[in-house]
């Protein structure tokens, strides 16, 4: 909890990856700047745990009452990785068909159903 | 009883694992049979669950982590009714849509029953944790299962369209509830759902829980497809096979308003329970308007699985407009409503598939037609006591104009089941797209049984002997934020509750007139669009749809926009009033 600068970089990641994502004319570029968004929140996470002149909450062979980080958030962040992997692969995954059967990643291009 | 409470979540997930690990050594019969035997165990252990959560709070530290003076390090699964009784559903609806795939999806691979099982036990994870990380952690196990399975026909192009829209939208919803969560972290540093509460209880709410809430809920409601979320919906579920369209709009869609509810009435009841009426009633417009989109946008669809999303879509804002009621009649009703219409939707989606394995014959007819009645909810079917109990929680508030504007909604989706059900089914016109899925069959009576047996139970669910009181008991409990709080932290046992008895909820005059009168108005509003069809299209209906559509455009950015624009608008509103 230092600055405020962190908080204002991950809103603004996250801005700007919604951005892309409403924006994007190609299924990998739209993928990557959804990854764009999830960043912020890692961002977000970690410095939500930070504390000035923490170490890192590894405790073995350390004194007693040593300041560290909120090792909680590192684990949030952990898992968040996994979760949003797993999309992106999917994500990815069916850009490929996409490309595969239609000759195409515009999502625009893509659509068999409206309205 | 602890020990058996992970179980509906374990069983399944563990079934998936092992059927992924021996993907190549066994043959198909072998997964099949895991899979059952998994779902089906899972099926048990979550009615001893939800029996055993009728009388206490029954909770499960992993790992033995027990909370000390009121902090909580461990994760826990904390039950009560409703959580279990949604499991329930999940477990069971799960297990239907199992039995049903075996001969109709020829091709089903490996994967998909691992898919299914996967989600079956991230649903019920949902419902069971007492844990806001957790929580987020299950809707993106189920929002995974849930893409993979729309995209299973990836041979199909509408079904890549629907599994990319599903993906993006819910992706971003995912990271609205994480940011809420990373925020409100960084207020309570606790993720406990009962702890959270208790730090914020008794505080002056200030923007920062503002935003969190704003975040979290909308993340909710992009899974719960509420306007201006709904957008993929319709694109994703017309495409899935029938039998995942069954788990979709039985348990997945309701997934997310399970959500909403729970962080409201153990989370943001403490700082915002003074103005609760500012949150409740911005669901509850919410709530109409999207019962309204999609009881219209129902009528102009010629895709009979996009129908039946539509209808879905309205049926979500009735529940929607009962949670945001707040009252334990009006969480009640929206209970009864997910119960009645997910197993009579399940039942329409399952008689859509019939249509895949030959042509409509005179009992498909006759189940289409009553599962199209049970949604609308003549008095005591369908989902009448749904309706009932919400019209009872609206007249308490003194908000009248509820009960008319969510029977018409209701009434115009069952309008435009009956007429297509004239249409395809009786024959009387061929201009109707079946939405028939290439290669799928399997023996009729078998896939026809399942899908009577789902039209009947979501028919009977209104007539249950002492159904309805249990489950508005069950509200109660939900509501009941400080004495989750403390069966929770401090392991209180509940008190004794009065015993309930075993009989049907009469329900008022109003909801009986309104009852009748919707099906009188579906059935005239149907047989008008089937005799002068070209009018009706023209003249009456798509001159009002006719800009809902232009905004379902199917292109993913239209729809991410559309999430951004009504978080920040419900954040701006909730930013201005809830000071």
């Amino acid at each position: 909890m230092t600055s405020v600068l962190p908080y204002l970089v991950a809103g603004w990641i996250c801005v700007i990856g919604l951005y892309g994502i409403v924006t994007s004319r190609h299924l990998i570029h739209l993928a990557l700047c959804l990854t764009v968004t999830q960043s912020s929140t890692y961002i977000l996470l970690l410095s939500i745990g930070y504390v000035n002149g923490g170490g890192p909450p590894i405790f073995k062979g350390v004194k007693l009452g040593t300041t560290a980080v909120d090792p909680v958030v590192q684990s949030l962040t952990l898992t968040d990785i996994v979760v949003s992997l797993t999309v992106l692969a999917l994500i990815l995954a069916l850009a490929l068909d996409v490309h595969d059967e239609l000759d195409t990643m515009d999502p625009d291009k893509i659509v068999e159903l409206q309205g | 009883m602890s020990w058996a409470l992970p179980l509906p979540v374990v069983l399944p997930l563990l079934a998936a694992a092992l059927n992924t690990a021996l993907d190549h050594v066994t043959p198909r019969w072998a997964h099949v049979a895991v899979t059952l035997a998994a779902v089906t165990t899972a099926l048990v252990f979550s009615v001893l669950v939800l029996l055993h959560s009728l009388s206490a709070e029954p909770l499960h530290w992993f790992g033995g982590w027990q909370p000390r003076s009121g902090i909580a390090i461990g994760i826990t699964f904390a039950v009560d009714p409703l959580g279990a009784g949604f499991a329930v559903l999940a477990c069971a609806l799960t297990l239907l849509a199992l039995l049903y795939s075996i001969p109709y999806i020829e091709a089903a691979t490996r994967n998909y029953d691992v898919l299914v099982s996967a989600l079956c036990g991230a649903c019920c994870g949902l419902a069971l944790s007492g844990d806001l990380f957790n929580m987020f952690v299950w809707l993106e196990l189920a929002g995974v299962c849930g893409y993979a399975l729309t995209g299973f026909d990836i041979r199909n192009r509408g079904a890549l369209q629907g599994a990319i829209n599903f993906a993006v939208v819910n992706t971003v919803g995912g990271y609205f509830v994480l940011i809420g969560i990373a925020l409100l972290y960084a207020r309570t540093g606790a993720l406990n759902l009962a702890q959270i509460g208790r730090a914020l209880a008794g505080q002056q709410p200030g923007g920062l829980e503002i935003v969190a809430m704003t975040l979290i809920v909308c993340g909710f409601l992009c899974k719960a497809a509420v306007v201006p979320f709904h957008f993929w919906l319709a694109d994703a579920y017309a495409v899935a096979p029938a039998p995942v369209c069954l788990i979709f709009a039985g348990i997945v869609t309701d997934i997310g308003l399970f959500g909403v509810g729970r962080v409201w009435f153990t989370v943001f009841d403490a700082p915002f329970g003074a103005q609760q009426r500012l949150f409740g009633d911005a669901l509850l417009w919410m709530g109409i308007v999207t019962a309204l989109v999609g009881g219209t946008m129902a009528l102009v669809q010629q895709h009979l699985k996009r129908l039946l999303s539509f209808s879905v879509v309205c049926h979500i804002g009735i529940m929607l407009v009962g949670l945001g009621l707040l009252s334990s009649k009006g969480v009640a009703g929206a209970a009864m409503m997910l119960l009645g219409h997910g197993v009579t939707t399940g039942g329409l989606f399952l008689a859509a598939g019939l249509l895949a394995v030959r042509e409509p014959a005179r009992w498909t007819a006759a189940l289409w037609f009553a599962g199209a009645v049970a949604l609308i909810g003549p008095p005591y079917v369908g989902v009448y006591m749904g309706h009932a109990l919400i019209d009872d929680a609206a007249v308490e508030l003194g908000r009248h104009w509820v009960q008319p504007l969510i029977w018409l909604a209701g009434a115009l989706a069952g309008a435009a089941m009956l007429r297509a059900g004239a249409q395809v089914f009786l024959g009387l016109a061929d201009d109707y797209e079946h939405g028939i899925e290439e290669g799928r069959g399997g023996p009729l009576p078998y896939l026809g049984a399942i899908a009577a047996l789902l039209v009947t139970l979501g028919a009977a669910v209104s007539v249950v002997p002492g159904l309805t009181q249990r489950v508005v008991r069950g509200a109660d409990r939900f509501r009941d934020r400080a004495g989750y709080a403390d069966r929770v932290l401090h392991g209180i046992p509940m008190k004794e509750g009065a015993h309930l008895p075993v009989v049907v909820q009469p329900t008022s005059t109003a909801s009986l007139v309104y009852g009748s009168a919707a099906l009188v108005f579906a059935i005239a509003l149907a047989a008008f669009a089937v005799h002068r069809r070209d009018t009706a299209r023209a003249r009456v209906f798509e001159p009002v749809t006719w800009p809902l559509q232009q905004l379902q455009t199917g292109v993913v950015g239209d729809y991410v926009m559309w999430v951004v624009v009504g978080t920040a608008v419900l954040g701006g509103v909730w930013a201005l009033t809830l000071r």
